[in-house]
C-alpha cells in the first residue's frame, strides 16, 4: 500500500456487521495531519460504532483503519477520546484526571507534570487542579475532560457528541475553546455530532454518513474564516447544504 | 460589596443557622425517644407490671453492669473479660473476611472465568445461615478460638463478597472506554477504574459485614464458649440472674453502635 505522509488518518473499505446487521458498509475517507473533521449523520446511522472502530473497542467485520500508514493499534498510537457522559475520575483530582492518560502510558513524571500545568493553564484550569470533579460545574468537569485528552498531544482525538447535554452558552464557550487548543497544539481532530450547526462552525471538513447500513455519502469542505460567524449568508447556505443531504437520502 | 450582595449574603446566613436550629431540634427528638423508653421500662418495673423475677429496671442494669465491671462471679469472668474475649474473636473473623472477602468480590465481578469458576461453590455456601456451621465446627474444631472465628468469618464473608461484586459490576462503561482507548491492559483499568469506583460499595459491605460478625459472634459463644459475652448471658440464665442478662444485651447493643459510628467515620 503506497504511503502517505500527508495522511495522518486513512480509512479504506470499512465494513462493520453486527450479525445479519449491517451498520457501515464500505466506508473511505482520509484525515490529513491537522484537520478539524466533523462527522454528521442521521440519528441511528452507527455514529458511535464508526467511532468505537477507530479506537479499536470494537474489530471490523472487514477493511483497514492506518493511522501514520499503520494499523490503528491503541497500545502504540495516542488516541483519545471524549464521550458523550461526563467521564471525569470522581476519585481524582483535576490534576490528577488530566495526568491519568499521560499515566497509563508511563510517562516520565516530571514531563507529566509539565505537561498538565501547560494543558491547565491553556483550558483555565490553573485554580482547580486540586479540586474534585464533584466540586465543579458540568462544563467545566468536560473541559476537564477535554484537557486530558488534548495532554496526550493525541495523534487522533475522537469526540463523540461531547457537548451533546449542554445547554447553548456552555456549547458555544466550549466550542471555542477546543478551537483555540486545536489550533494551539495543531492535534487532529474528528468530532461526531448530530447539531449541523456546531459540525459548520468547527470543522475543515464535513463527512455526512448515509443511512444504515452508513457508508461516507459526501465530503463537503468548509473553507469559512475562523472565527466564524453563525449569521454569514455563507455559512447558513452551508448548514442548509447539508440539513439537506442528512434529510433526504 | 453592592447591596444586593450584601442582601444574599444575609439571607443564605439566615437559611444556614434556620437550618442548625432545625437538625438541632430533631436531635433533640432523638433524645426524646431514648429517655421516654428508658422512663417506660423504668416504670413497669416500679409499678409492678412486670414481675422482677423475670425482669428489672434499668436503675439495676446500671448497679449490675458497674458491679460486673470487677466482680467475677457467678460466670468467672469480669465484664472487661467478657468484652475483650468477644471483640478479639469478631475483629479477627472480620478482618478475615475484608482481607479475603474484597479481592474475591472484586476479582469475580471484573473476570468472567473467576465468576464462573467461583460463584457455584459460593451460591451453594451462602443460604447455610453462619449460625448453621456451629455444630460441625465444634465436633471438627472444639470449642476455642477457632470455630467462632471461621463463623463469624463466614457470616461478614458473604456480604463482604457480594457488596464488592455489585460495586465493581457497577463501573461506567465510559470511564473504562477512556483507559481502553489509552491502550490501558485489562489488569491496569481493573486497578485504576474498577477498584476505586467499586469503594462506595466495598464499603457498604464491610459495615454490613461487621454488624453481622458481631451479632453472629453473640450466637457462636451461646453454644460453644467458657468466656465472651454470648457466654455471659447464658450464664445469666443458668443461674438466673435477669440482670446479668440484660446487662450482657446492653453492653452488645451498645458496643454494636460504635463499631458501626466507628466505621461511618472512618468512610468520611
Amino acid at each position: 500500500m503506497a504511503e502517505n505522509n500527508e495522511y495522518k488518518v486513512e480509512v479504506r473499505h470499512l465494513y462493520k456487521n453486527f450479525g445479519s446487521l449491517e451498520v457501515l458498509k464500505d466506508c473511505n475517507f482520509n484525515v490529513k495531519r491537522g484537520e478539524f473533521i466533523c462527522v454528521v449523520g442521521p440519528t441511528g446511522c452507527g455514529k458511535t460504532t464508526f467511532l468505537n472502530l477507530l479506537t479499536c473497542l470494537l474489530e471490523p467485520t472487514s477493511g483497514e483503519i492506518l493511522i501514520d500508514g499503520k494499523p490503528a493499534n491503541p497500545k502504540k498510537h495516542n488516541l483519545a477520546f471524549v464521550f458523550q457522559e461526563p467521564t471525569a475520575y470522581p476519585w481524582l483530582t483535576v490534576r490528577k484526571n488530566l495526568g491519568y492518560c499521560l499515566s497509563l502510558k508511563h510517562l516520565p513524571k516530571q514531563e507529566i507534570a509539565a505537561r498538565v500545568e501547560n494543558i491547565a493553564r491553556l483550558m483555565g484550569l490553573s485554580a482547580d487542579l486540586d479540586r474534585y470533579p464533584s466540586e465543579l460545574s458540568t462544563s467545566t468537569e468536560q473541559k476537564v475532560v477535554i484537557g486530558r485528552a488534548f495532554a496526550m498531544n493525541p495523534d487522533l482525538l475522537l469526540m463523540d457528541e461531547p457537548y451533546g447535554q449542554m445547554d447553548i452558552k456552555t456549547r458555544f464557550y466550549l466550542e471555542d475553546e477546543v478551537v483555540r487548543i486545536w489550533k494551539e497544539l495543531h492535534s487532529t481532530v474528528l468530532f461526531i455530532t448530530h447539531n449541523i450547526e456546531e459540525a459548520v462552525y468547527l470543522a475543515d471538513r464535513i463527512l455526512i454518513l448515509s443511512q444504515k447500513p452508513a457508508s461516507v455519502k459526501e465530503d463537503v469542505v468548509v473553507d469559512l474564516p475562523r472565527p466564524r460567524d453563525i449569521n454569514s449568508p455563507e455559512f447558513v447556505r452551508l448548514r442548509s447544504y447539508v440539513t439537506d443531504q442528512i434529510k433526504w437520502w | 460589596m453592592n447591596t444586593n450582595q450584601e442582601k444574599l449574603t444575609k439571607a443564605i446566613a439566615r437559611e444556614r443557622k434556620h437550618i442548625k436550629n432545625k437538625s438541632r431540634n430533631l436531635l433533640f427528638t432523638s433524645i426524646i425517644s431514648i429517655v421516654v423508653l428508658l422512663a417506660l421500662w423504668e416504670l413497669s418495673v416500679q409499678l409492678g407490671w412486670i414481675t422482677t423475677r423475670f425482669f428489672c429496671a434499668p436503675s439495676e442494669v446500671l448497679n449490675a453492669l458497674i458491679e460486673k465491671l470487677t466482680n467475677r462471679a457467678p460466670d468467672g469472668a469480669t465484664l472487661p473479660v467478657h468484652i475483650l474475649s468477644s471483640m478479639k474473636i469478631s475483629m479477627i473473623g472480620f478482618l478475615m473476611a475484608v482481607l479475603i472477602g474484597t479481592p474475591l468480590g472484586l476479582l469475580m465481578g471484573w473476570y468472567k472465568p473467576v465468576d464462573k469458576f467461583i460463584r457455584p461453590a459460593f451460591n451453594l455456601i451462602r443460604p447455610i445461615p453462619a449460625v448453621g456451621w456451629i455444630p460441625l465446627m465444634i465436633v471438627l474444631l472444639g470449642i476455642g478460638l477457632a470455630p467462632k472465628v471461621f463463623i463469624v468469618f463466614l457470616s461478614a464473608f458473604v456480604a463482604v463478597v457480594l457488596n464488592s461484586y455489585a460495586g465493581i459490576k457497577l463501573t461506567n462503561r465510559a470511564m473504562i472506554n477512556v483507559s481502553k482507548t489509552c491502550g490501558a491492559s485489562n489488569f491496569t483499568i481493573f486497578r485504576r477504574v474498577g477498584i476505586p469506583s467499586a469503594m462506595p460499595m466495598v464499603f457498604t459491605g464491610w459495615k454490613v459485614g461487621l454488624g453481622l460478625s458481631w451479632s453472629t459472634l453473640v450466637a457462636a459463644e451461646m453454644l460453644a464458649s467458657n468466656d465472651g459475652l454470648g457466654y455471659m448471658i447464658l450464664a445469666g440464665r443458668q443461674f438466673m440472674r435477669v440482670n446479668l442478662i440484660m446487662v450482657g444485651m446492653l453492653t452488645i447493643g451498645v458496643i454494636g453502635l460504635i463499631l458501626f459510628a466507628l466505621l461511618n467515620w472512618l468512610e468520611k
